[in-house]
């Protein structure tokens, strides 16, 4: 008996996805559902964190004050991400502390861009350029995410996104038309980032375990490929109006398609850097650890203080 | 020492010390003991830096010689910063950082209220807007102030230590020489000596409610304003100006 009332449920609610109804905090779902999306959406919150490190790294070093600004009020809008997707993961009833405790051990995953240093200015550029355009790629069918919270944190987000993905472009262009000095410093990111920008929309359809599912539940809308395909589509003219080149001797217009065709990823050194082995992965997660380590004193005093104060209220 | 040389010095002070208080915050970026407060040290990051886009605009303006803010900001060597010796301080643990924006912010406000009655139009308008935001800055230290004193064991005696630390270099924040002299009888700019009162009995009453106390009086530092530093600034500078001494005369 109560086998059919759990898939009478689960009919009703792919019934509901299928029409596009939302799915909201209280409704009934499918355990997978919610563990697919607690996964994800975490995975999300935790790049935008991670994501604010290579950004800080350069704050300090930014060339003039504008650009010192227009950083800090980026890396100010990707802890703001973190901290509307932490709250879309919390009415999944995950809790934010832990989830972040899965970071630091190493449970949790986060973008694997944030894996790659950030040693020049011009990186500051290409982050945003390719990583937040990338991102947007990624984020904007993100929008109609069946999961009501994740849409609509996602709408907010991918404005701010886009935004950030302009202001990389300028600064790259600047660069690009600056003295050979600059021009040669946005190569040289260009050539490192464009890999692994493009393995950010993560493995090949034939690899990728979660991406039918996901579909079917409309968590997610396009497959890595397609995204992939998007991405190089929008971003190759986008280098070549500004003189940059794309290092790849594969890529090519094809005009049967209307794609560019591009040449294979380095899926090893893609599996390595998830695995935990890329450049930086152990100082990101060093670095986050840290500031929950150093910071324990200062949520411990809030927490007291907040129940001096209640008591103090009652009595 | 003409008015506008006398000006030039003051806003170049204004400027100083935001920008390298600002600085200082932008090293905690990604690093906060909790994400709001990620949000909120960058947040007051941001304005300082705007803040200090401005007066070295103004500076720059007065001076008339044709360099930017961009060359104020990063191309000055280390005895040419006038900020005060408090705000080139290092972050230390959060409770510093707290404590220092504290001490900072009190007289920051105080200062701000008063300026916005300068003769100067420009120098008003900058602190108008300014102190939209530094009223939030004080909010949010005193706030933190009356927590961490208030808090545990641990985190009081972090924060008196703290207190202790950052409290040799209030009388600094005071300072006054005939730069100072010459705008106040110009009306340009408020006598800092008609808001210490002020700065004091503030500065007691959140200590006071954070349980925490201000040394008998500690012996006082000084130089900043005339452009001697502590070790620390020296760094902060190499960092600050990194790419404009690498790569000079480019656009970025
Ligand atoms: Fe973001
Ligand atoms: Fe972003």
């Amino acid at each position: 008996m109560k086998e059919i009332n759990i898939t009478e449920l689960e009919r009703k609610f792919q019934e509901k996805i299928d029409n596009d109804i939302k799915i909201e905090p209280n409704d009934w779902m499918p355990e997978e559902y919610r563990q697919t999306l607690i996964r994800q959406i975490s995975q999300h919150a935790h790049s935008e964190i991670v994501g604010q490190l290579p950004e800080g790294n350069w704050v300090t070093r930014a060339p003039n004050l504008r650009r010192k600004a227009v950083l800090l009020a980026k890396i100010q809008d990707e802890a703001g991400h973190g901290l509307y997707l932490y709250s879309a993961v919390e009415t999944l009833g995950a809790d934010r502390e832990q989830t972040m405790d899965d970071l630091h051990s190493g449970k949790a995953k986060y973008s694997s861009i944030f894996n790659y240093p950030a040693l020049t200015w011009a990186d500051m550029g290409m982050i945003g350029w390719l990583v937040d355009g990338a991102a947007i790629m990624n984020q904007v069918p993100l929008c109609r995410c069946s999961y009501g919270p994740y849409a609509r944190a996602m709408v907010r987000v991918c404005k701010e996104e886009s935004f950030h993905q302009r202001q990389g472009y300028e600064i790259v262009t600047q660069l690009a038309q600056g003295t050979p000095e600059q021009k040669a410093m946005a190569q040289e990111s260009l050539d490192r980032w464009w890999w692994p920008a493009l393995m950010m929309f993560g493995p090949s359809d034939k690899d990728s375990k979660h991406t039918a599912q996901s579909m079917k539940w409309k968590i997610k809308r396009h497959t890595n490929d397609e995204l992939r395909q998007q991405f190089v589509d929008v971003t190759v003219p986008q280098a070549e109006l500004i003189g940059l080149k794309v290092p790849d001797a594969d890529l090519k217009f094809n005009e049967a398609t209307g794609h560019y065709d591009f040449g294979d990823i380095n899926w090893d050194e893609f599996w390595q850097v998830v695995a935990g082995h890329g450049p930086c992965n152990k100082e990101r997660v060093a670095a986050r650890k840290r500031a929950k380590e150093e910071g324990m004193w200062v949520r411990e005093a809030a927490n007291a203080y907040a129940e001096k104060r209640a008591k103090r209220k009652a009595s | 020492m003409t008015k506008e040389e006398a000006l030039f010095t003051y806003l170049l002070r204004r400027a100083d010390d935001t920008l390298i208080l600002g600085h200082r915050l932008s090293e905690w970026c990604g690093h906060g003991p909790i994400l709001e407060e990620d949000i909120a040290l960058t947040n007051l990051s941001l304005d300082l830096i705007g803040q200090c886009t401005s007066y070295f605009q103004y500076a720059a303006q007065i001076e008339g010689k044709g360099r930017t803010e961009d060359d104020l900001a990063f191309l000055r060597i280390e005895k040419d910063y006038v900020n005060c010796l408090m705000v080139e301080q290092p972050n230390g643990d959060f409770g510093k950082t707290i404590t220092r924006q504290f001490f900072y912010d009190v007289y920051h406000k105080l200062l701000l209220e008063a300026l916005v009655n300068s003769k100067d139009e420009q120098l008003s308008a900058i602190a108008e807007k300014s102190l939209k935001e530094v009223k939030y800055h004080l909010r949010h230290s005193s706030e933190w102030m009356i927590r961490l004193g208030d808090g545990t064991e641990e985190s009081h005696e972090r924060m008196q230590n703290a207190v202790d630390d950052i409290s040799r270099f209030i009388d600094e924040l005071f300072y006054k020489d005939q730069v100072d002299e010459m705008l106040i009888k110009e009306g340009i700019i408020p006598d800092s000596a008609d808001f210490r009162a002020a700065y004091d009995a503030y500065v007691t009453e959140v200590l006071e409610e954070a349980t925490l106390q201000l040394p008998e009086k500690m012996w006082q530092l000084s130089g900043g304003r005339k452009g001697v530093h502590s070790e620390h600034l020296g760094y902060l500078l190499a960092e600050l100006q990194y790419m404009q001494r690498t790569y000079p005369n480019m656009e970025w």
